[in-house]
Formats: C-alpha cells, structure tokens, sequence
C-alpha cells in the first residue's frame, strides 16, 4: 500500500514541474488551431440542428450566424416526443454498463495471466487472440444468433452483454497486456515474498497501478456499446422490441420520416451527451505517476 | 417498473460480484491442490472466461466462416479455393485491395501521428482536459450522424451557384473554383475525403490511449534529464519517445486492423461507387446484396490472413519486453 501513497506524492510533483515550464505562445496557438479545426464539423451539425429543415438544406450553416434569425427547437421537440424514448435510454444504460464492465474484469484476470504467470504456449495464444481483433462482425451474427437461440437467451439483455464482451476482448486484453507488462517486476516480486496471493497482487497491485489506461478502456468499450446499432438490432431486435436501446429508436426516426437529416443532427446530439459525460468523468483518472513511484515504496 | 429495478440492482451489484467472486473462488480452489501444481493450474482458471468469450463469440464463428468459403454459392458442395481465386481475378476486388491499402498507410500516420502530437502538446498546458475534450468528441458521434456532418462539410453545387458545402465555400472564398470531392476518382481524391472523416473521428481515440501512457512515465526521470541541461527536444527524442514505443505499436496496430476492417464510413458517404470500396464493403455486397456469402466468408478469411505479419512483428516485441522488465 505504500506503493500508492507515494505514487500520489509523486503526482503533485509533478504539477509542480509544469508550473515551471510555461508553455509558449505558438504552443497556444497550435493547440487552439487543432482545436477548431477539430470543431467545425460538429459545430456545423450543431447549428442546423437548430434550423428549420428546408433553411438547413438551402444555404450553409455559417449564415446562420448573421441576422436574420431563424432559429428553431423543433427539431429536439420531435425528436423528444418519441414516445418510447425514456425507456430506450433506460435500456441502452442496462446495456451498456455491464457490457463495459463484464469485459474489464475478464480481460483484466486475462492479461494479468498473459503478463505475470508461467504457462506453456503464452506467447502464441496471445497472438490468437489480438488476431481475433480482426474478425468481421458481420461474418458472426448469424451463427451467434442460432446459438443464443438454442441457449433460449435470444432477445434478452444477457445476450447482448455476453456478445458486447467477446466482440470487446481482444482489443481490452491486448491494451492491458501491453500496460500491465511493463510494470516493475520488482512490485510483484516483493509481494510474491511477502506471502501476496496473486489474487491480492491483482486486486491491490496490477488494478491500481493500471488505472490510466482501465479508465480509457472502460471509455471505449462504453462508446462503442452504446453508439452500437448493429449487434442490439440483431440480437434483441426481432425477439424482443421492449429491449431495445437508444441507436435503434433514432436511427428509426430518421429513416421513417426519409432524409429528415435535421433531426438526426437533434437526435445525434442528445444520443452523444452520455458518452461525453462519461469521458469528463473518467478524465480525471488519466493522473501522472502512477506508475512512477511505485518501485521505491 | 420491479423488472427494471431487478435489472438495476443486477447490472450495478450482482454482475461485478459475480466476476470478483470468480477470481477468489479459484483461490480458494487451488487449495485443493499441492503446492507444486498451483502455479500449473492457475493460469489457466485466470485465463478460462476470457478464452470462453472468445471461443464462442470469434473463434466459433470465423471456424464456420472458413467452411463456408470453400463451399459453393449454396453452401451445397466445396469447391476448394475458386471464391479465393475470384477474389485474386476480380478488378472490384483488387481496386478494394489498393483502396484498403490508401486506408492502412493514411488512416495510421495520420492518427497516430496527430494522437502523439496533440498528446504531448496538451500535456503542458492548464486547459489539457478542454483540449482533449474537443478532439475526442468525434469520437462519441454515431457512424450515421458522423456521415452526415461530412455530407455537409463536403458538399458541392456547380460553379457559379452558392455553396452549401463548407469546404467548398472556404475555398470558394480564396477564388479557387468547387470541388466535387467525394466524385473524384483521380488520384483517389475521394478515397482520401473518406479517410479524412475516419482520421477525424479516431485521433481522439488514439490521444487518449498516448495520453493515458504519457501519464505513466515517471515524472523524475524528466526533471533528472532537465537538471542535467537537456532541452525539451532531447527529452522528447531521448525519453519520451522511447518509453511511448510500446503504446505507439498497440496503437498502430489498433489503426491497421480499424482500416482493414473500414466499412461504417466509406458504405454511408459514397456507397462504394466510383471506386471507393474497401474490403469491408465489398465484403458486405457479396453477402447481402448478392447473395453469396461464400465469396463474402472467403473475403473475411483474405482479412484475417492479412493481418499475420503484423502478429509477428508484436510478437517480437513482446519477447523484448520480457528480456528488460
């Protein structure tokens, strides 16, 4: 436990260290380019999200930003009014979290094995699985399909979660591995000798000493949950409509009405808060020196 | 409305108690055995979720799908390898092959390069999470609301009639004249408008996973190297760079495969015309909207052998990472 105190002692240092190198002005002034560059294509979704349909498709986003105005909330109104709505988000929350955590843990137990245990056939079976990254999505519903039917757990949640976290291995493995491999061999050596199960070395050890990158995993995997549409469609979608998540209902929405791009802009930007409130608060496990100071202690 | 609290209370408790009282009932169980066979066993107790998940959901499927691609358009009979053969003779299929080899170059130096540089640039300045904020947020767009933002940022009216498209009405305003950019054939113009919205989309991506990294490196290790009089340069070449290294391969890696597996971007925007297909969509034609799904698996088979040497390559590395840790 001493390992993390002093990791946290080191990180305030290194606070420290930035103070006292104050960034230039063309710093400043490359980050803000990036900056917009980045934003101008969402900005231009967001603005005609707020524009009558008709106004949107006549005339560039940017005039919207002189008078005269014609700014709208239509768009969310009926976006809004979809009468299922509550529920799709209540679902797609029930999906997405297990779906995120299921694969944390079982990627986490697997990559502590594939860095720190002894076993024959280590080093190709870890090859296997990144391979697996590679596999089409397509090409295994319909066999994962006819499974879930047999086991009769077509249509439910668990379904989806159980193939939200294979679909999600090999990337959580591969990134864990690749984090908890370089760790100090010297943090599990001295534990080992002080009588540490590898149990207790992987709970109190490897997981807080990985927090950085558990945080961003745990921000992918709960992105390509919830923005997912093909996997819900398929497993819940024939079976069991009271399931389905957010995506699905959107992405009716939009081809229902045929070409009603305005309000996909609406729906995109009510659909993306979630996952960005989930970034903002995962954010600040991306801490400095987590690692750094755990050899000394 | 019990259902759903039921549910609730198993996603939020029943689910992480399940997994953790996984891990320590094998502890437990191990105690059964002697002393000498403990380190034997327990890597494969560590291992059996994850390799069942796989074993199911990847490995059980991609079987079925190498069957299938020896097999006739019916699945009646095999033929051997004359879905592979096609693949190799077909023009659609080797101007998918170039396309995706535009995609595996472009879509990885562009991400990881601007990954690393945004990463580090953000890293010394106060509004660091602002600023990854906004790069990241492409990132939380669906496919589908993503195609349309770039349907707008593309757009093209002819000459001399005002431009909707934002790109066009920027250099329309410098007095270049419109571009029909997702039209273009030549030089693979449209090709590039397609792996610039991937790019824009996943450099968020790959910043957060440099950043995370950036994070883990030891922040005395750069103050030593600044008290003994080097510049910010030398830290960046001599140690930060070299200690990002096994990140940055993951993340290429990561970036290859995403563009052998291009599919989202190129079916939304242009569809596949005008020879922009990759693999993936061409993939998805045979199977769905032609009907063969036994040129479609053996497609998916040509993906999965592509990705060999890259396999290699990280295995190499990870034996090095052994040898120093």
């Amino acid at each position: 436990m001493t390992a993390i105190a002093s990791a946290e002692a080191t990180s305030s240092a290194g606070k420290g260290w930035f103070a006292r190198n104050r960034p230039g002005i063309g710093l400043h002034g490359a980050i803000v380019f990036l900056m917009i560059i980045w934003l101008i294509p969402t900005v231009g979704l967001l603005i005609n999200s707020f524009r009558p349909g008709d106004v949107a498709s006549g005339s560039g986003w940017w005039t919207a930003i002189f008078p005269p105005y014609a700014f709208t909330f239509e768009n969310y109104a009926h976006v809004l009014e979809q009468s299922n709505l509550g529920t799709n988000f209540l679902n797609s929350l029930f999906i997405s979290i297990p779906a995120t955590v299921i694969p944390l843990f079982v990627a986490a137990f697997a990559a502590y094995a594939f860095s720190w245990m002894e076993f024959p056939g280590r080093n190709i079976l870890f090859v296997v699985v990144v391979g697996l990254l590679v596999v089409p999505l397509q090409a295994t519903l319909i066999p994962v399909l006819k499974l879930f039917a047999t086991w009769g757990i077509a249509g439910t949640l668990l379904a989806v979660w159980l193939a939200h976290t294979g679909y999600g291995l090999p990337f959580a493995i591969y990134l864990l591995r690749n984090y908890m491999g370089a760790l100090p061999r010297e943090v599990f050596e001295s534990a080992a000798i002080d009588g540490a199960s590898p149990v207790t070395a992987f709970f109190r050890l490897a997981i807080p000493m990985s927090v950085p990158v558990i945080a961003a995993l745990a921000i992918f995997q709960f992105l390509f949950v919830w923005n997912d549409l093909l996997v819900a469609l398929i497993y819940i979608g024939a079976v069991n409509p009271d399931n389905l998540p957010l995506t699905v209902s959107i992405a009716g929405l939009v081809t229902s009405i045929g070409g009603g791009t305005q309000f996909l802009g609406a729906a995109a930007f009510l659909s993306m808060a979630l996952p960005l409130i989930v970034f903002f608060s995962l954010q600040r496990y991306f801490v400095r020196g987590i690692v750094g100071g755990s050899v000394k202690g | 409305m019990t259902d759903k609290l039921v549910t609730a209370i198993i996603v939020v408790i029943a689910v992480p108690a399940v997994l953790v009282g996984y891990i320590w009932g094998t502890e437990q169980a191990l105690r059964l055995v002697s002393e000498r066979m403990k380190p034997r066993i327990r890597p494969w107790l560590w291992l059996l979720p994850a390799f069942g998940f796989l074993g199911v959901f990847l490995v059980y499927p991609m079987i079925g799908t190498v069957v299938t691609s020896l097999q006739d358009k019916f699945g009646k009979k095999f033929v051997g390898l004359t879905n592979y053969a096609w693949f190799f003779g077909s023009d659609d299929a080797l101007t998918a092959l170039k396309n995706n080899a535009l995609w595996l170059i472009f879509l990885t130096l562009l991400t990881v390069g601007l990954g690393l540089l945004i990463a580090v640039l953000v890293d010394r300045v106060r509004y660091e999470s602002v600023a990854k904020s906004v790069i990241f947020v492409p990132l939380a767009i669906s496919m589908v609301a993503a195609g349309v933002i770039w349907l707008y940022m593309y757009g093209y009216s002819p000459p001399g009639a005002p431009q909707t498209g934002t790109l066009n009405a920027a250099i329309g305003a410098v007095g270049i004249s419109p571009v029909p950019w997702l039209q273009v054939e030549s030089f693979s113009v449209n090709t590039f408008a397609l792996i610039i919205v991937m790019a824009w989309m996943w450099t968020g991506f790959a910043m957060v996973i440099i950043s995370a990294a950036l994070k883990g490196i030891n922040p005395e290790l750069l103050e030593a190297a600044r008290v003994d009089g080097a510049t910010e340069l030398q830290v960046f070449r001599g140690i930060i760079f070299p200690l990002l290294v096994p990140t940055l391969v993951v993340i290429s890696t990561t970036m290859i495969i995403t563009a052998l597996k291009a599919f989202d971007v190129v079916f939304t925007m242009t569809g596949g015309q005008l020879k922009t297909n990759v693999i993936g969509t061409l993939m998805y034609q045979e199977m769905f909207s032609f009907g063969n799904s036994a040129r479609g698996a053996a497609i998916a088979v040509v993906l999965l052998v592509a990705i060999v040497p890259i396999m290699f390559f990280n295995i190499s590395r990870f034996r090095a990472q052994e040898a120093i840790r």
